[in-house]
């Protein structure tokens, strides 16, 4: 069997257990619209502030979807690959003429197919409640590719949580750090309307604020080519880097199995 | 009489002991309303500017109400958890075989969630008082804040224990916590209701959240309105969900624990 083929069985067994267990598909898919609802019905008054960047809150915040989403993939996908490494599955497969790297794509495939259906999902319902999109139908395609992108940069970090810990426990864990990380962004003003400045100054070295505002702009703005390319450029760097991670931690594991 | 304070008394010692000496119970019930707390106080301060918005002392008070509410209710919610993890380790089995009368092992829950919140609501207090909370109301105002949190914590903690003693399985996790953050965010959090968006504010006026935050927030400004309102509102809350968690309780032992 090529290592096409492995990834394409990995992936699809990714994607399987996924559908095989409600919870880890349909919260994502609810969640982080019952939290865009309450935002946008307790924030929309925000858009009377003065240089509030929209008159339309929910265009404003349709951002935080794709990244809570992706958020919520990630977890769910670590701790499926920490339950394979906790129950001996891992293990076994070691034992197969399975190449290692199949495993980390086909996990990532996985995610990544998720990742995708919520991104079309979030788009579909930011088109159905009345979002107008600035940029137009290419800039919601380039919403769609960023939103994939993001997952499975976030996807290569849980990836590597759950082949260094091997502990579903310990990726579950994980899941409070990354909330902070989209809390203590931009996700509910533009950061030159937070007024205090720790807040302000931890909102602009957080790489999660420049992710939103990637896709923000897109919705809001039109094309602005500092926004986008600070997006892209930070989601290729984090794949990058986490891919880099999990493919040391994933040959670390297999030689200790 | 003896025979219930003592079984209240153990269950409720054995509950805050396993809270205070393991570390993953005791950090995410302390961390998450601070974040809650940072988050919204710090990030939304420029809230405060809105045309219409008039609190007198300050956003970081008008959030600091929310989010102590809110880490009473979830206190509870945490609780529950705990009652589920004894039903799957045949804890309580053992406990219902041993205790003389029943109704103590919800009382010591009871009471282990309010110590729980206790410690919670101290440091939640002090890092706001430190970060420079204004407060407008006298010892009166602030003692009727604090016990209708209290109040708020027996509700948290009576409805999960009724959902706990029904289904007795780690399953009941989302059924305990989703009514109660509904309940939480469809409730004024970030603006007062006049400052909802429409269909917000319908549903807000139907909450029963909505009466305790903003009397809460009457008290912590120095002007107290609805108190009276509040707390019978919080009073029939905590005796219907008595009920719920009592008769839970006899399902539980019509079950055989």
């Amino acid at each position: 069997m090529n290592l096409a083929s492995q990834v394409f069985y990995l992936g699809r067994r990714s994607v399987i257990r996924i559908l095989r267990q409600p919870a880890n598909w349909v919260f994502p898919l609810i969640f982080p619209l019952a939290l865009m609802a309450v935002n946008t019905g307790g924030l929309h008054a925000a858009t009377n502030l003065p240089g509030f960047p929209s008159d339309s809150f929910l265009a404003f915040f349709l951002a935080f979807p794709f990244i809570q989403g992706a958020l919520f993939a990630t977890v769910n996908a670590g701790v499926d690959l920490a339950r394979d490494i906790q129950t001996g599955f891992l293990n076994r497969l070691a034992l197969t003429p399975m190449r290692s790297g199949a495993l980390l794509a086909g996990h990532l495939a996985g995610v990544i197919a998720v990742g995708a259906v919520q991104a079309l999902w979030y788009l579909t319902v930011g088109i159905v409640v009345g979002v107008r999109f600035e940029s137009g139908a290419l800039g919601a395609f380039v919403i769609f590719v960023l939103a994939v992108l993001i997952v499975f940069a976030f996807g290569s970090f849980g990836a590597l949580a759950a082949l260094r810990t091997g502990s579903t426990e310990a990726v579950h864990s994980l899941f409070p750090l990354f909330f902070v990380f989209l809390f203590i962004s931009s996700m509910n003003l533009p950061r030159n309307l937070i007024e205090t400045d720790w807040f302000r100054i931890a909102a602009s070295l957080n790489p999660v604020s420049y992710l939103i505002e990637a896709i923000r702009s897109l919705v809001i703005e039109g094309w602005n080519a500092e926004a986008l390319a600070l997006g892209f450029g930070i989601a290729i760097t984090l794949s990058i880097v986490g891919l880099t991670l999990s493919s040391l931690a994933l040959r670390g594991r297999m030689s200790r199995t | 009489m003896r025979q219930l304070v003592s079984v209240t008394n153990a269950v409720a010692w054995r509950m805050l002991h396993n809270n205070f000496t393991t570390p993953s119970l005791l950090i995410p019930g302390l961390v998450f309303p601070l974040f809650f707390f940072t988050a919204f106080a710090g990030g939304l301060s420029r809230v405060n500017d809105v045309p219409g918005f008039r609190f007198p002392v300050g956003y970081t008070a008008f959030q600091f109400v929310f989010v102590l509410l809110q880490s009473a209710a979830f206190a509870g919610v945490f609780t529950g958890f705990g009652i589920v993890r004894d039903f799957e380790s045949g804890f309580i089995r053992r406990l219902m075989l041993a205790a003389p009368d029943r109704r103590g092992i919800l009382l010591g829950y009871t009471l282990g969630a309010l110590g729980r919140w206790l410690v919670t609501a101290t440091v939640l207090t002090t890092v706001a008082v430190v970060v420079g909370m204004q407060v407008g109301g006298n010892g009166v105002d602030l003692f009727a804040l604090y016990a209708l949190a209290v109040l708020v914590n027996f509700c948290g903690l009576l409805w999960s224990a009724g959902v706990a003693m029904r289904l007795r399985s780690l399953q009941a996790g989302p059924v305990m916590q989703l009514p109660v953050f509904l309940c939480l965010f469809f409730a004024p959090v970030f603006v007062p209701v006049s400052l909802l968006a429409g269909w917000l504010q319908v549903i807000a006026h139907l909450n029963p959240v909505t009466l305790l935050l903003e009397s809460g927030r009457s008290m912590i400004a120095g002007d107290p309105t609805h108190v009276a309102a509040a707390f019978a509102a919080a009073l029939a809350l905590v005796a219907a969900f008595s009920v719920w968690a009592v008769r839970g309780l006899r399902k539980a032992e019509a079950a055989g624990g």
